[in-house]
């Protein structure tokens, strides 16, 4: 017999509408990395949810080393041993490391807290796992792929020995990926059993030993890693097959679209500009990304060209006319469209209903709205054209709130409005973060077709398969500047990656 | 897909369930303070406050004419809490209503008793007022990032002083009942037109105060849900950010909705004042309408129409403490169980989590049962 830590066996969760989980089976092994892959709304973190209390299934069982368990409420899961890594994570941002990790485990003599002892156990633990952290800095000083490393140290400072990373890369640059890699790597050695809720398939085929796939919420079955290709992971994942590069034609570019000219702006953490002296130009018809390693002044940059923010100095013109200093409302009706980095800080009004959200920059538009008072039917019909047109999944359809869609959709959703609206020019930051394979390929040949219809495509992304896919040139960004422009077609990753860490720029200023 | 919620599961259903619900214990925890304070006769005492006005059921004259003098005193209450929901949509706690109301006080008798206008330049005179004091608040926050809850309260004693100054002169204020004067004495035009007196028991405070208060708590409901200006503004509520993203301007849209706020609570003082009901009298404390509007506006689940609700019972309540016999209970009981009922509403919130809850775990079991 196996030695299994955990097992679901035949677990099924309903929510009103649609079946979650129907008859799903995971066994875990001691010791291994197990994948669970999957489509936005599969499943997989419904699966989880039940494995770590937050829902009640309606059928099945949960054995931990071969016994029965109940687990009720994410307290009964910490007490087998269960820890999980949240997407989101789940940090007090003005707190220290320290007092993160023992949050909710606070070591005390008569309620007096013990913090020594919590230090020496932080640190042989953060030593043995090779987990570097500061552990007196605080939470919203410090970098996302240091806060997962809080988040991970939390779980091992628990004892916990079953570990549950819910898509942990979703937010980490690719250095900060390869270190997860090997720490998850190193747990897994040290006798750790890991499940690893993933859509990318390169990391499966890295880290794993396992992989179960689900499928709109049924279980398709459970592979060897090393005995598969990624062609079968992403075929049963989606149920046919994929296709990994991007089918596009030579770009035929036409007039400048968009010009930028030397473009400051301030930093908000220093004195020094986070963003220094950018130009560069994109003619419609092609598709140019920055690429570069996050919080290299990608995100001010963006925000200086919206409108989000103030830029210091410089020009920006979008088919000739200036607007370096007009106002958001003018960028979107003059032909700027824009994929934001942040789906839930700017993109979406999450209270707000799918259809409410659908005409977010348009709601004052004649065809929504007549004398300020809005058009209920058309915003119904656009809704449901734009969800049909660009497959966005809802329990409700236009009427749900999009809080309650799953992370895929919701950006589904955005990626619709802004492709559906007039526009010259298309801003697409990350515009496939956290997403799947299916809706990854989809996305690229919307994007792709913008290209082909004449727009301007200016693409900002952190992911190098898809600047390398997708763009037609490539500038890169470092440390604010532009220090460099590439061509996909003829350079090489390692190349890329010399310009993205400093290493090397070009002599010329203007990129 | 498309089937119905069930009707107990309607967000609408379950707020209007959870604000009975705080009532109904409010009042049962009144009871039990008359339990402690004379237990013979508690039940009479209880009896007594929840009849209220009802006690006149052999007249119907004089029961109308109470029932009357309830509505007509419940007016300010639910303006001020439709005040408070209008900003709470947008995102904006506006604590400043006590004091946008009490300029509204000042510029409605000022204008009426000193002046000597006109009731309709009155109510408008108390609007003006009420959302200039708003715009304060609005610009502070506005421009200068200052919390409106700390720009309100300070406005508020403000507007306190300000008050006791200008009604304390000697054109406003009889001084020897040390209260302002009678209006309809000084200048019957500043009162406002009467409304359905005969139904009422000819009841002269009966006014058009009423009909106008349905209007605007209609009105807010409309412009929230139908418009898009309601739709900015409760987008700017939810998410400032993506209403910035999506071109809206979150500043004008603060400074527009604590004015607007400020307006329907300097028009909520306009419309008890020119009745004639109320009078001035120097304070030393802000009124507490705006506070008590507070928790009206959670009562009554932010609904405008909720507000009308909630707004009368509470001030049905407080009546109520005047039917209470003296000789066995201080009248000010019924003052305590509305403060226990305003205290409650700041448990709705937590009363809906736990209804929710409740549900969630039944529908499971029967799911299971199954």
């Amino acid at each position: 017999m196996e030695d299994y830590v955990i097992e679901m066996l035949h677990i099924t969760k309903e929510f009103p509408g649609i079946i979650a989980n129907d008859d799903i089976t995971l066994q875990l092994k001691r010791g291994e990395i197990h994948a669970l892959l999957g489509e936005n709304g599969a499943g997989k973190s419904t699966l989880m949810s039940v494995l770590f209390g937050l829902y009640t299934p309606e059928k099945g069982v949960i054995k931990k080393d071969g016994k029965e368990v109940k687990i009720n409420n994410p307290n009964d899961a910490t007490d087998l041993g269960i820890g999980m890594v949240h997407q989101h994570f789940m940090l007090v941002d003005i707190f220290t490391v320290l007092d993160n990790i023992i949050l909710g485990a606070e070591p005390n003599k008569f309620g007096f807290l013990t913090k020594d002892e919590a230090r020496k156990k932080v640190m042989a633990l953060s030593e043995k796992y090779n987990l570097k952290v500061d552990p007196d800095a605080l939470i919203e000083d410090i970098t996302v792929g240091m806060q997962q490393r809080v988040e991970i140290l939390k779980m091992l400072y628990r004892d916990n020995d079953i570990l549950i990373f819910d898509e942990p890369t979703a937010v980490l640059t690719p250095q900060e990926i390869d270190e997860l890699m090997k720490i998850m790597k190193e747990l897994a050695k040290e006798g750790k059993s890991i499940l690893f809720i993933t859509h990318k398939l390169n990391e499966i085929m890295e880290v794993a030993d396992r992989c179960s796939i689900l499928r709109k919420g049924k279980y398709i079955g459970t592979v060897d890693v090393a005995n598969t290709t990624k062609e079968e992971l992403s075929s049963m994942m989606v149920g046919r097959d994929v296709k990994f590069a991007v089918d596009k034609d030579e770009a035929k570019p036409k007039e400048d679209v968009l010009k930028v000219e030397n473009v400051c702006v301030k930093s908000k953490l220093h004195n020094k500009d986070a963003v220094h002296n950018v130009s560069f130009n994109v003619r419609a018809g092609e598709i140019v990304c920055i690429a570069g390693i996050d919080g290299n002044g990608q995100t001010e940059f963006v925000g200086g060209l919206t409108g989000l923010e103030d830029i210091s100095s410089g020009k920006i013109y979008l088919d000739g006319d200036d607007i370096t200093n007009k106002s958001i409302r003018y960028k979107n009706t003059h032909g700027m469209s824009h994929i934001p980095e942040d789906r839930h800080k700017h993109g979406l009004v999450l209270d707000y209903t799918l259809e409410e959200n659908m005409i977010l920059q348009r709601y004052f538009e004649p065809e929504f709205s007549n004398h300020g008072i809005i058009k209920k039917d058309a915003m119904r019909e656009y809704s449901d054209r734009l969800s049909e047109a660009f497959d966005v999944r809802s329990g409700e359809g236009a009427k749900t709130v999009v809080r309650s869609m799953s992370g895929g959709n919701q950006q589904k959703a955005i990626v619709a409005r802004e492709m559906d609206r007039e526009h010259k020019l298309l801003i697409a930051v990350q515009p496939t973060r956290g997403l799947d394979v299916g809706a990854i390929e989809y996305i690229h040949e919307e994007i792709v077709k913008q290209r082909d219809s004449g727009a301007a495509v200016l693409l900002v992304s952190l992911e190098l398969d898809e600047v390398m896919n997708l763009s037609d040139r490539i500038l890169v960004m470092y440390e604010g500047e532009i220090v460099g422009e590439v061509n996909p077609k003829t350079t090489t990753l390692q190349k890329l990656g010399l310009y993205m860490s400093g290493a090397k720029r070009d002599t010329g200023k203007e990129a | 897909m498309n089937e119905k919620t069930s009707f107990s599961k309607r967000p609408g259903v379950q707020t209007l369930l959870v604000s009975v619900l705080c009532a109904a214990f409010g009042v049962f925890l009144g009871f039990i303070i008359l339990l402690l304070m004379n237990p013979a006769h508690a039940v009479e005492g209880m009896g007594a406050i929840l009849r209220n006005f009802f006690k006149y059921d052999n007249n119907i004259t004089t029961l109308m004419y109470y029932f009357g003098s309830a509505i007509v005193k419940s007016v300010p209450i639910i303006l001020c809490s439709e005040a408070i929901l209008f900003a709470f949509k947008a995102g904006l706690f506006n604590i400043g209503v006590a004091g946008q109301y009490t300029v509204g006080i000042i510029a409605s008798l000022y204008t009426s008793v000193a002046l000597g206008w006109h009731w309709f330049f009155c109510v408008l005179a108390a609007i003006a007022a009420g959302a200039i004091w708003g715009f304060f608040s609005g610009f502070l926050k506005a421009n200068f990032n200052v919390n409106e809850v700390i720009a309100g309260i300070m406005l508020n004693w403000i507007s306190l002083y300000l008050c006791n100054i200008i009604l304390g002169q000697e054109t406003v204020m009889n001084v020897s009942k040390s209260e302002t004067y009678d209006i309809a004495e000084k200048n019957a035009s500043g009162l406002l037109p009467g409304f359905l007196q005969g139904v009422f028991g000819n009841n002269q405070y009966m006014t058009i105060a009423i009909p106008i208060t349905i209007i605007v708590a209609v009105v807010i409901l409309f412009v929230l849900n139908k418009t898009t200006f309601g739709y900015e503004l409760k987008a700017t509520g939810h998410n400032k950010e993506a209403a910035r993203y999506a071109g809206m301007n979150p500043k004008r849209n603060v400074i527009f909705t604590l004015m607007i706020s400020g307006a329907i609570a300097g028009l909520a003082a306009s419309m008890i004042y020119l009745t004639g009901i109320e009078h001035y009298k120097i304070s030393s404390s802000v009124p507490g309408m705006g506070f008590n509007g507070i928790a009206v506006a959670f009562l009554g689940g932010l609904n405008p129409i909720g507000a009308i609700l909630a707004g009368f019972f509470v001030e049905y309540l407080t009546l109520g403490g005047q039917y209470l016999n003296t000789n066995y209970y201080n009248p000010q009981v019924a003052d305590l169980m509305v403060a226990i009922i305003i205290y409650l509403c700041g448990f709705v919130l937590f009363f809906k989590h736990l209804f929710s809850q409740i549900g969630k775990n039944k529908a499971v079991k029967k799911e299971v049962q199954e």
